[in-house]
């Protein structure tokens, strides 16, 4: 699965659409940067709702090309901005962290099996 | 209105040489929005409204050759006696004061300060109306300018000359609760390391030592310096603020332990988990502390494939 097939397979809404569409290599939920920055494995989709712009600054460092935001909060401009700067996908969803993580959790089970 | 606190001799001689270098005709706004001689009152307040100024010069059908302004003042006055409906000629002011356009900014700045009006018409040697200058320009020519010769002056900072034995360095100067810049030290050098095809495993421990010392500056210090050191065979970051010093360093290296605020920790920072993280990653990692004083950390990844000393 790659990072354009998300809106469609969680239904979810994709703010940010200036992106890498790279493969998608696993999952991180957390809301902790420096938790994410040290255990989030780089390919992944990072599930959080920490919707401002140090969020991007941490994906772009770990190597995380799509965000999805929980709980349909709001997306600030600048966070916008500084993901398309560094071509990473903002999802927002009103799903909980923990309904998306399972969903997306049984997705890529799948689909590599 | 106050007076443009620059055109004095106690200022730095950079700004001194800017506004007499910049003519007026750099700043000035070129595009002049005119009305004639005939044209009511009224509809030069409706110009006023829809462009969003507070001048309109008079000139002939060519907009070249200037008879008046007629300012919001005289608008208001129009309003007030109930001659709105008047044509421009005969309530206009005519005693004008006006700048020519290869004359210093320093000119205009003056004349600002001198005269008390908001704009200034320009004319050319022909005696042509070829601009108009406000306080507004002025400043944003200015920060434009200042802008681009602080930018020169931190790219100085920024890239220091190497030493012997060094392939690459950077500083960078991380301030307090900067949460809109945080990550950019980190970035820059991931960015350096990236385009020298380092391992990710170990860009990746760089990255986060990185980040988790820049992100302490900006959450606990006063604010400090980041700089990196690429030697032959290791990275060093050392990260040097200015206060307050850490009371317990023990305790500070304990995972879970933090004495971050509330909204720092909404943001997903301050949980406790940033020393040790750095540590984690490290090869060598030391602090030293003071109280009143500051602290320094230093943290030295090994880079693989290389004998560390």
């Amino acid at each position: 699965m790659r990072v354009r097939d998300l809106s469609e397979a969680l239904g979810i809404e994709l703010i940010q659409p200036d992106f890498e569409d790279t493969e998608i290599l696993g999952g991180y939920t957390g809301d902790l940067l420096s938790d994410v920055m040290a255990h989030a494995a780089s390919g992944s989709v990072l599930i959080t709702i920490q919707a401002h712009k140090n969020t991007i600054a941490v994906a772009g460092l770990v190597g995380i090309p799509s965000i999805i935001v929980a709980n349909d909060r709001p997306i600030p401009e600048d966070m916008v901005e500084a993901a398309r700067k560094e071509k990473i996908a903002i999802f927002r969803s009103r799903e909980t962290q923990f309904l998306l993580s399972g969903k997306l959790y049984a997705l890529l089970t799948t689909s590599r099996a | 209105m106050s007076t443009i606190p620059i055109n004095t001799q106690e200022s730095p001689p950079f700004l001194l040489d800017l506004i007499y270098r910049l003519k007026v005709k750099d700043v000035m706004t070129k595009e002049v929005i005119t009305a004639q001689r005939e044209t009511p009152l009224r509809q030069i307040q409706y110009i006023m409204k829809e462009k969003g100024i507070t001048g309109v010069p008079i000139t002939d059908d060519e907009g070249k050759r200037l008879f008046g302004i007629v300012s919001m003042d005289d608008i208001i006055r129009a309003l007030d006696g109930g001659y709105i409906q008047d044509p421009a000629e005969r309530w206009m002011s005519r005693n004008l004061i006006v700048l020519e356009d290869d004359m210093p900014l320093q000119f205009a700045i003056s004349y600002l300060d001198k005269f008390r009006y908001g704009r200034f018409p320009v004319l050319n040697k022909d005696r042509e109306l070829v601009g108009i200058i406000t306080s507004r320009d002025i400043i944003i020519a200015l920060l434009v300018e200042v802008n681009k010769e602080v930018e020169k002056l931190e790219q100085r900072i920024v890239q220091p000359p190497s030493q012997p034995g060094e392939e690459a360095r950077l500083l960078y100067h991380v301030r307090k609760y900067d949460f809109e810049n945080a990550g950019k030290a980190s970035a820059g050098i991931k960015k350096l390391l990236m385009e020298r095809n380092l391992d990710p495993k170990t860009l990746r421990r760089i990255s986060v030592a990185a980040y988790e010392l820049e992100m302490n500056l900006i959450v606990h210090s006063e604010g400090g310096t980041l700089s990196f050191r690429l030697v032959k065979d290791r990275v060093e970051i050392e990260v040097k603020d200015k206060g307050p010093g850490i009371p317990d360093v023990e305790k500070a290296m304990e995972e879970g332990f933090s004495t971050a605020n509330e909204w720092i920790r909404s943001l997903g920072f301050g949980a406790g988990m940033g020393l040790p993280n750095a540590k984690r990653v490290s090869n060598e990692f030391t602090i030293d502390s003071k109280v009143g004083e500051g602290t320094t950390v230093r943290a030295v990844i090994y880079l693989p494939g290389q004998s560390a000393s």
